[in-house]
């Protein structure tokens, strides 16, 4: 157990409740995000983690130890510290404000030096920009100066208080995506405060509900989807998320048909229409050996060009547009749809066809949301299970 | 002109150097005791009001008056004028240290606690240096005043400029009242011009160039 939060209390003079009988045990790698509406006191746990805040009662332990008996600077630049308003030095180049942490902890210049570019290339910006200051750069670059500020020093929990709250949203889905991605390749423990439900569900593994000091419901993204405690929950998910629930936690691999009709690149055209014969189906796709797929054919074009062409490379249709299996069905059913195809390949990570995603499967889909909306009280579970079977290629 | 360069030149180089003493002197002691005092002000809260209340009455009290009192205490001469003088300094410095010491942007002052400054670190690192501008100002106003008052200090005997000015005032001559008071006016100038460039110096860089 990595942090542990036992009867976290705060209250202040006057007798203001701000947290009352906080639990919360986090394992190392977890991205928590604590959401709820301003005065919940999702920031004050957070804050208390660096001492930035003092607990009236209970206890925050890290590996064991109690923070309440540590020196609360140690602790701090032992613990990344992401906030709203970026807080970048102003004064200091994009090369001081990164390592401003190690600095603090004596490294040499030449780490520093080494650790800065390091980390300007983790976040994709030149390394000329170190010299740069931060007025110079964009508010989404600047943060993203932020985010690797907390970095630096290789802490291990990283605080982030509602980081991208003021960003446009292009800028924010790609320092969502930075974020998501740093914590599954780098393994850091995220504690992240954010009042947006739609950046939760995309970022956390556990989301803790807050409402007036209280912890509401913890659990996994999937599960609070599912299963929304009670009716402050349903509503801060929002009822149009519920409906949309199936297709933003469902991912193309899991509605997909498995075992599509494909066919090698070297066979005849003769073989071709015999297959799809056989299959009953207009289309083929084709892959090579090693299942890696490479275009696809029609009957049109197989009966096109049935005299001046003998095998299937000689007319298939190599650009074709194909979703990986591990993609989620809120991201590509919109660019399924638009496409108009009658179907897409899903590819694995390789490249490799692993299913096929037709229009039947996704009307589902869709079928399953509008029929959930009907069917409101929780029922509209029951229609939700595993239909991917359903749908057949056309 | 040049009658009164031929009569007074000597004179006139040794009271500008006694001007520059006691005015320099002044506003050194003054910046040395204020900028501290007003960083420990934007800590300790509670006694900034009483502190700064103080600094004002002080700033309100005639200056010949509080040139006179500081005979009884430190006699005549130098000592009781740049006393007396440092007094004046004070209040300027004081308040735009404070001031410029508070209004360091919040975020900034939480970023540099959150990742682990100590309270010196904070104060060196991130807010002297942003508040900086503003308390350079405040050395300036500040100079400009004790250069001028610097003029009243020929009252208890501590020389300066204002012996020209005090003797052609007596005598009624208008070439020393003029000869005291044109390099006053110079030195006020000039003081605040140079220590102007010490302000953008001291203004931190925020863009690369």
């Amino acid at each position: 157990m990595l942090l542990k939060m036992s009867n976290l209390s705060k209250t202040y003079p006057g007798g203001k409740i701000a947290l009352a009988n906080f639990n919360l045990e986090v394992d190392k790698g977890e991205f928590i995000c604590l959401i709820g509406t301003s005065g919940s006191g999702k920031t004050t746990v957070m804050r208390m983690i660096n001492r930035m805040l003092n607990q009236t009662e209970g206890t925050i332990e890290i590996n064991g130890d109690d923070i309440s008996k540590m020196d609360p600077v140690k602790l701090r630049r032992k613990i990344g510290y992401v906030i709203q308003n970026i807080g970048l030095m102003p004064h200091m180049t994009i090369r001081d404000n990164i390592t401003v942490v190690p600095k603090l902890l004596k490294w040499s210049e030449e780490k520093r030096n080494e650790r800065a570019k390091e980390m300007i290339k983790l976040v994709e910006l030149p390394e000329e920009m170190l010299d740069r200051y931060p007025s110079e750069l964009s508010g989404g670059q600047q943060q993203r100066i932020g985010v690797v500020r907390a970095l630096a020093a290789d802490q291990d929990i990283i605080l982030m208080d509602e980081p991208f709250g003021a960003l446009d949203p292009i800028t924010r889905d790609s320092l969502q995506q930075l974020v998501k991605d740093l914590q599954e390749r780098l393994g850091k423990t995220f504690i992240f405060v954010t009042h947006d439900m739609d950046e939760a569900l995309r970022l956390a593994t556990r989301i803790v509900i807050m409402s007036h000091g209280e912890e509401v419901q913890v659990d996994t993204p999937d599960n609070i989807m599912r299963h929304p405690k009670d009716d402050f929950v349903k509503e801060l998910i929002g009822k149009d998320r519920l409906i949309q629930a199936r297709p933003s936690i469902t991912t193309v691999g899991q509605i997909m048909l498995k075992n599509p009709v494909s066919i090698t690149p070297g066979k005849s055209l003769i073989q071709a229409i015999q297959l799809m014969h056989d299959k009953r189906v207009d289309s083929l796709l084709v892959t090579d050996d090693a299942g890696i797929l490479k275009g696809r054919i029609d009957v049109e074009s197989v009966d096109y060009s049935f005299n001046t062409a003998t095998s299937v490379s000689d007319i298939m249709d190599t650009d074709i547009f194909s979703v990986p299996s591990d993609s989620l069905i809120r991201d590509t059913v919109g660019r399924i749809l638009k496409r108009g195809f009658k179907n897409i390949p899903v590819v694995d990570q390789d490249n490799r066809l692993v299913g096929i995603v037709t229009r039947a499967a996704l009307v589902d889909i869709v079928y399953d949301a509008l029929y959930g909306e009907q069917h409101e009280n929780g029922e509209s579970e029951a229609h939700q299970d595993d239909n991917s079977e359903s749908g057949d290629q056309s | 002109m040049m009658t009164f360069f031929q009569q007074y030149g000597s004179q006139l180089v040794l009271k500008i150097w006694q001007h520059i003493y006691i005015s320099g002197l002044a506003l050194l002691l003054g910046t040395i005791v204020a900028v501290p005092l007003g960083i420990l002000l934007t800590r300790v809260k509670r006694g900034a009001a009483t502190i700064m209340g103080i600094a004002s009455v002080l700033q309100t009290v005639p200056a010949m008056a509080l040139l006179a009192l500081m005979i009884p205490i430190f006699g005549i001469g130098v000592k009781p004028a740049v006393v007396a003088l440092f007094i004046y300094s004070l209040l300027p410095i004081l308040r735009n240290t404070y001031l410029g010491m508070m209004n360091v942007n919040d975020t900034l002052k939480d970023a540099a606690k959150g990742m682990g400054m100590t309270n010196t670190q904070s104060i060196l690192n991130v807010e002297l240096p942003m508040a900086a501008p503003v308390i350079m100002s405040g050395v300036r106003l500040s100079a400009t005043y004790v250069i001028a008052w610097a003029a009243l200090a020929s009252y208890i005997g501590a020389g300066g400029l204002g012996d020209f000015i005090f003797n052609g005032l007596n005598l009624y001559q208008t070439s020393l009242i003029l000869g005291g008071s044109i390099p006053v006016i110079l030195l006020a100038l000039l003081t605040d011009y140079l220590l102007g460039k010490v302000e953008s110096l001291v203004t931190p860089k925020t863009v690369s160039d």
